[in-house]
């Protein structure tokens, strides 16, 4: 049992420490300074700025482009780009349909599309979920119907994250009626820009558009787009949500975000509420560090068994619902820390162009929006009700 | 001993749910709270002639003399609609400091044309550095031959950019921390001097940012001693918003019941699972023990003296651990559809989040229950 870096390890530190103090794109670096809000665009120059340096495949395999890195070079990586406050990478492209790609998919379809998710030439969405199939997504209905060599698709998509950002989307869609649910579906990845496809902006309580639903009217989606066979859709969702939910834990974030915190309550910016001296209140900032930083060691058990071969079992549903809790009580210390300073709702405070009221703390009028906003980690990529039910079946065989 | 509602309060809850049912359903609320006004001036008439507006004052000025238990009894439901008139920055902060501090001739003048429903007011107190402290004040009154003039940065306060008239906390003598010397003022909004930046809250109501460079203004009541005034003012207010807390809370409850009910996954209603019914269970206690509360607080702050600020700030802690597990959990049991801006259950989550940073947090009033158990 060890955690200290090698000497290679942290060369390794250095570099991407100089890369993200000296080579992020000039826009995204001043957005992060000054607290603005990062665009479509910037999101893309960024992750097209980590492609240049070979860094955008972190967990894919060298053979597409990936790094190659080990379990101590992706957690460093995550540490450092936290620190930076670097803008998170979109997962749809690079962690999510990526894995399916070149796990499942034919030649044809990794030289068609890995090369510009890559790169991010194009922007993927995640189309799983459906008005009535969110848990119970094995309910899902939008179906396929082949027509030739085309699939007719009909059918609604829901809570479709930066849908109005994509190029294409990946679905599940339902091929077949007979056996179990779970049986008759199947992956398919479907042009954006189709005819019968559209878009409709779904607002959240932060007043933003952040997801929409997606509606699919006879669109018609060449065979080649179907990933693997016809009736596995579900075997592979099932490997691109275990994917997911290693990333989920945002633990090298919320690291850097109660770093700052704790920054704050020493040294109070005009505007937020003296703290330090508050002893609930530093009772639930201690509680929180602690529980982070077991987190953190239960992330690096995982990370150094998936990086003796062995795949992310159940034990990442704790990272989920673990890395999601301490996500929402960091919000909450934040939104202590704002004091009354989280009443206005001042979003144009947080754009380029914005030239309203700007209001002090600086961070304060956005802690109430984000916190409203980010009660859906513990909803989405399966609810934290779900990861139990895992839990208790797959872990403890109840 | 009796926890039923008396004539007066079962009229005046009938009437508010009449109101809520009938000219205030989500929608209504809605397109006001993203009106220019931010409310309906309509609706503030109806106040008046309801009664409303006279709920807590003096019969001497035409008030209906009602008590705290009266009060509460409207601001549950006027919770339980999300309404965002400004009654609260009106009726219950500045009203009451007029009643409380003002002068004869002061009480009788303002406090009939609150009451008519012709004056709106706003209480400016907190400041950039000084969240929910009394006397931690640095807008100072300078006095002259032409009488005060105010000077500072007062912050978020609430009802300002409709208020007629604002009542200013202010030093007039002493220095910050110091009980004395506190004064009360009215300030016309309207004069030179007075830079009001108006912003919308996040919960659906007005609030602005205020700086006064030597503005003119009116002492109201007496100089150096207005402390009590705001200190009783501001118990009344926690007991009064935690009523408010009170309805949202059961609007949360009830509104994640009938969803669990019809909500299905696999083929079953999500009000089947039996975590999901521990969790409503737990709500369900919360809101009750919440509701408890409030009676022990508004019985206790109506006696005053000692008893009235630690009960304030039992009740306020209540409030926000309570409405805290049931705003979450509400969000929570609705999936994808309780983080959307559609469904009012996320628009009650977001007021009952902003209660808990109103008037001090659940953190700051355990703070000073505990400060004042260890200098017991
Ligand atoms: C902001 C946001 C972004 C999203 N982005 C995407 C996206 O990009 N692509 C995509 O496909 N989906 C996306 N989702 C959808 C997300 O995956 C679903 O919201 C989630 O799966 C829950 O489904 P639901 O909303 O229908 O809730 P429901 O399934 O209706 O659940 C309601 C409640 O019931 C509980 N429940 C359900 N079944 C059980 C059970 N068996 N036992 C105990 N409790 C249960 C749940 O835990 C929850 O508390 C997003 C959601 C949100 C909120």
């Amino acid at each position: 049992m060890n955690i200290d870096l090698t000497g290679d390890e942290l060369a390794f530190r250095d570099e991407v420490r100089a890369f993200f103090q000296n080579e992020l794109p000039p826009q995204v670096m001043e957005k992060i300074q000054r607290g603005l809000r990062i665009s479509r665009d910037d999101q893309i120059a960024y992750q097209q700025a980590l492609h240049a340096k070979g860094w955008a495949g972190a967990n894919w395999p060298v053979e597409y482009g990936g790094t190659g890195w080990s379990a101590t070079q992706k957690y460093i990586f995550n540490n450092e780009a936290a620190t930076a406050q670097a803008p998170r990478i979109i997962p749809f492209g690079l962690t999510m349909v990526a894995p399916v790609i070149y796990t499942f998919g034919n030649e044809e379809q990794k030289q068609r599309f890995l090369p510009d998710i890559l790169a991010s030439k194009v922007w993927w969405c995640q189309g799983y979920s459906e008005p009535n199939a969110g848990s119970d997504l094995a309910g899902l209905k939008t179906r396929a119907v082949r027509d030739g060599d085309h699939y007719i698709v009909n059918g609604t998509k829901t809570w479709t994250t930066l849908g109005h950002y994509a190029d294409w989307i990946f679905c599940l869609v339902r091929t077949s009626d007979t056996g179990k649910k779970q049986e008759g579906i199947s992956f398919l990845l479907i042009d954006m820009n189709s005819p019968g496809v559209s878009v409709t902006p779904i607002i959240t309580l932060d007043g933003r558009r952040e997801v929409n639903e997606v509606n699919f009217e006879d669109v018609r989606v060449p065979v080649e787009n179907l990933v693997g066979e016809e009736g596995k859709g579900w075997t592979y969702a099932k490997v691109l949500l275990t994917h997911e939910r290693t990333n989920i834990a945002g633990v090298a974030s919320s690291k850097q975000r109660l770093k700052r915190l704790r920054e704050m309550l020493s040294e109070p910016p005009l505007g937020m509420p003296n703290l330090i001296d508050n002893s609930v209140f530093m009772a639930r900032v201690m509680e929180t560090e602690i529980e982070l930083k077991a987190l953190e060691f239960t992330e690096l058990r995982v990370l150094s068994a998936v990086s003796t071969g062995k795949a992310p079992g159940p034990e990442s549903s704790i990272l989920k619902i673990k890395g999601t809790e301490v996500q929402q009580m960091i919000d909450e210390l934040y939104l202590e820390a704002s004091g009354h300073y989280a009443l206005p709702f001042v979003p144009e405070q947080y754009e380029e162009e914005g030239d309203g009221i700007v209001i002090e703390p600086h961070f304060a009028p956005n802690t109430a929006p984000h916190y409203y906003n980010n009660r859906k980690v513990t909803i989405f990529g399966g609810t934290n009700e779900i990861q139990k039910n895992i839990i208790a079946k797959a872990v403890l065989e109840l | 001993m009796d926890f039923a509602l008396n004539d007066i309060q079962q009229m005046l809850q009938d009437s508010a749910a009449k109101f809520i049912q009938n000219d205030y359903d989500f929608e209504t609320r809605r397109r006001l709270t993203e009106s220019e006004l931010g409310y309906s001036e309509e609706n503030w008439k109806l106040f008046a002639e309801l009664g409303w507006l006279a709920l807590p004052f003096d019969e001497a000025y035409g008030g209906l003399g009602g008590s705290l238990t009266d009060l509460i009894v409207l601001q549950t439901e006027l919770g339980r609609g999300l309404v965002v008139e400004p009654y609260f920055s009106t009726v219950v902060l500045g009203g009451n400091l007029i009643q409380r501090h003002g002068s004869e001739s002061q009480q009788s003048e303002l406090l009939e044309r609150l009451i008519a429903g012709e004056l709106k007011l706003a209480f400016a107190q907190a400041e950039p550095q000084c969240h929910s402290s009394i006397t931690d004040i640095e807008t100072s009154a300078e006095r002259s031959e032409e009488g005060y003039h105010i000077t500072g940065h007062k912050a978020v306060v609430l009802g300002a950019p409709s208020a007629d008239l604002l009542v200013v906390a202010a030093r007039t003598s002493g220095n910050r921390g110091d009980q004395n010397g506190l004064s009360l003022f009215l300030v016309d909004p309207a004069q030179p001097g007075v830079t009001m930046q108006a912003y919308p809250t996040n919960d659906g109501f007005r609030g602005a940012e205020i700086r006064f460079d030597s503005v003119k203004a009116t002492l109201l009541g007496e100089v150096d001693s207005a402390y009590d005034a705001i200190q009783a003012t501001l118990n009344d207010a926690i007991v009064a918003l935690s009523a408010e807390a009170v309805g949202v809370m059961e609007k949360l409850l009830n509104a994640t019941v009938e969803f669990c009910k019809v909500r299905k996954q696999f083929g079953q209603p999500i009000g089947k699972f039996q975590v999901l019914q521990h969790r409503m269970a737990d709500m369900f206690m919360e809101c009750e023990q919440t509701r408890s509360m409030l009676y022990f607080g508004a019985i206790t702050v109506a006696g005053g003296g000692e008893e009235a600020s630690h009960a304030a700030s039992m009740l306020k802690v209540k409030v926000g651990s309570a409405g805290r597990l049931v705003g979450q959990q509400a969000v929570q049991l609705h999936g994808g559809m309780g983080v959307s801006d559609e469904l009012d259950v996320g628009h009650f989550f977001k007021r009952i989040t902003m209660i808990n940073t109103l008037l001090g947090s659940r953190d700051e009033h355990l703070q000073r229950l505990i400060r004042n158990a260890q200098a017991a």
